[in-house]
């Protein structure tokens, strides 16, 4: 048996290298494990052996009067893709019109914190998180409100002839913002943006500034610094940005049935639907599962290219 | 041309500050709606000041329960995740075990997985199991998701963590358990903190899985969902503004004690 203060010699000996984090004890072999066990044990309970019983649920076939049996119907995969590709389409554009928007949109605002803000920046980031503790849904009503058709901004709009522009981009359809596309793509733009703005914050962060002034000594103007040493230097909290915004931008259904129409219904309207109201569980099933396959594949392609020919 | 060379210099300043205004401005909506006198049952378009709404909060039928029930589900949540995580987060950072590529890829995968993936599919197994949707099922989901952002806070903190404290606190003959609850503990509890506050936000707020989840019971968030389809009551921003101020004030004030702390430690 060991004891505890046998294992510190390290801390003992004045003239030793600085000590290496602790080996774990022998007489506590089984500690990690039954630390992890509860944990863990509810992760494969709720979230593992449920995404199995969808596998199933995805090749069941039946009604719901006489009961769903596995059937190997491969086909309601074939079925859910043909049937409702343009709600995969439009999830994919939105959620990627929104990420880019957000990365647009909240990366003035996390250069402006990290490095403009001085002793104003505690304050702008408790902004910045501060909304997060109203409702999602009630903050999304809230642009019903200022979309509303006829409201001081779809008229400024207007009059800007901005409206035109976009109903010849077709997201929007003549004076109207709500219920089309775009009302949708700024909603989710809006659902997520603390999601891009934090990580792009902490790796800018990290940036030590005198990188900059050496850019500038080197006669770099500020545009050329931007480009060659702070946006590379902050690619990691670009992709975990664009990352955390768009998986759940894609499976989202609820900004575009509050601020959309039945012309802009997303993947997750779908399974929604089929799951809570039609009651076809293995179209549902089959539909999630296309969801997260395209998503993973996305994002590993993704992580991939961003990591081959940005990162290093 | 100064003012030109000024725009210039400050351009980022402006488009941050325009990002802040988008951020912010449907919160300014929900407070200056708390005030309105809808006409309709819909309050999307302002009408008449008037305080109504502020005097009695709780004057639209089954809302005040959605949120009790929110809260009580949230702080249920926050308590299971936060034990839970924090048993993962210590056996990740301070022991060696097999598996422990796929425990940390089970403890990503519900952060990376789009929310109505996990939604139909925890509806998948309790329909199997033939379990009875409601309040039970909300908080084993709740748990669920919450998890591996607790295990992600403490983790960092756990990490960042000086081991030669609790080798220091063994040198002056305490034992495991006195080292882990008089040092151990106090330095990790910022980031056990940390994913408390988060596990309480993510529960209290979260709509997509607890709709998939909940059967006939109804949380906040699932009443909000409601009335958007029935009429939006006033009541509705009341809570939406509370709930604000009551955020941001709690950092302020958070932030105070800390510089406080600060000031007394110099």
């Amino acid at each position: 048996m060991t004891t505890p203060l046998a294992e510190a010699p390290p801390a003992k000996d004045p003239e030793g290298p600085a000590p290496a984090p602790r080996k774990p004890r022998r007489r506590g072999r089984l500690v990690p494990y039954w630390l992890l066990l509860p944990g863990i044990l509810w992760l494969i309970v709720f979230f593992a052996l449920p995404l199995v019983y969808q596998a199933s649920t995805s090749v069941q076939t039946g009604s719901l009067e006489e009961g769903f049996k596995v059937t190997w119907h491969f086909a309601t995969y074939w079925d859910a893709a043909t049937d409702y590709w343009p709600q995969f389409l439009r999830s994919v554009l939105y959620a990627g019109s929104a990420t880019v928007l957000c990365l647009l949109l909240g990366y003035p605002l996390a250069y402006l914190i990290a490095f403009r803000a001085g002793r104003w920046r505690n304050v702008i980031l408790v902004l910045v998180i501060a909304p997060f503790f109203t409702s999602f849904l009630i903050r999304t009503l809230a642009w019903k409100t200022i979309l509303a058709d006829g409201g001081p901004l779809v008229g400024a709009l207007n009059s800007l002839h901005v409206l035109d522009v976009t109903s010849w981009l077709g997201v929007t359809d003549g004076d109207r913002v709500l219920a089309t596309p775009l009302a949708v793509i700024c909603g989710l733009t809006y659902n997520f943006l603390p999601f891009m703005i934090l990580p792009l914050y902490t790796s800018l962060e990290r940036i030590d500034g005198r990188l900059h002034e050496a850019a500038g000594d080197l006669y770099a103007k500020p545009s050329t610094t931007f480009r060659k040493v702070t946006f590379p230097l902050s690619m990691p909290g670009v992709v975990s940005g664009t990352l955390l915004t768009f998986i759940p931008a894609a499976g989202d259904y609820v900004n575009a049935d509050l601020l959309g129409s039945t012309d802009t219904r997303m993947v997750g309207n779908v399974i929604q639907t089929q799951f809570l109201r039609v009651l076809d569980y293995p179209t549902a099933a089959a539909l999630s599962f296309i969801l997260m396959a395209a998503i993973l594949l996305m994002v590993t392609f993704y992580i991939r290219k961003s990591g081959t020919e940005d990162l290093v | 041309m100064a003012v030109l060379r000024w725009l210039r210099r400050n351009l980022v300043v402006i488009a941050g500050l325009c990002t802040l205004a988008y951020l912010l401005l449907p919160n300014v909506v929900v407070t200056v709606f708390s005030f309105n006198k809808p006409k309709g049952r819909f309050n999307y378009s302002w009408q008449e000041f008037s305080t109504d709404a502020w005097r009695d909060p709780c004057g639209v039928a089954d809302m005040c329960g959605s949120l009790s029930l929110s809260l009580q589900i949230a702080a249920w949540a926050t308590i299971g995740a936060t034990v839970l995580g924090t048993m993962i987060a210590f056996a990740l950072v301070r022991y060696r075990f097999r598996a422990r590529g796929a425990i940390n890829s089970l403890i990503f995968l519900p952060m990376a997985m789009p929310e109505v993936v996990m939604a139909a599919s925890l509806l998948t197994l309790f329909l199997n199991m033939g379990a009875q949707l409601g309040f039970w099922t909300v908080l084993i989901a709740h748990i669920m998701f919450c998890l591996s952002f607790v295990v992600t806070a403490v983790k960092a903190r756990v990490m960042s963590m000086d081991p030669r404290l609790e080798q220091a606190a063994q040198d002056l003959y305490a034992g495991p358990v006195q080292t882990f609850l008089r040092v151990t503990l106090p330095i990790a509890a910022p980031g056990i903190a940390a994913g408390a506050l988060l596990a309480f936000a993510l529960s209290f707020d979260d709509f997509i899985i607890t709709n998939f989840n909940a059967g006939s019971t109804v949380t906040f968030p699932m009443f909000v969902w409601g009335s958007a389809q029935r009429g939006t009551p006033v009541q509705i921003n009341v809570i939406g503004t509370a709930m604000f101020l009551v955020a941001v004030l709690l950092v302020l004030a958070g932030m105070l004690a800390g510089k406080r702390r600060n000031k007394q430690s110099r």
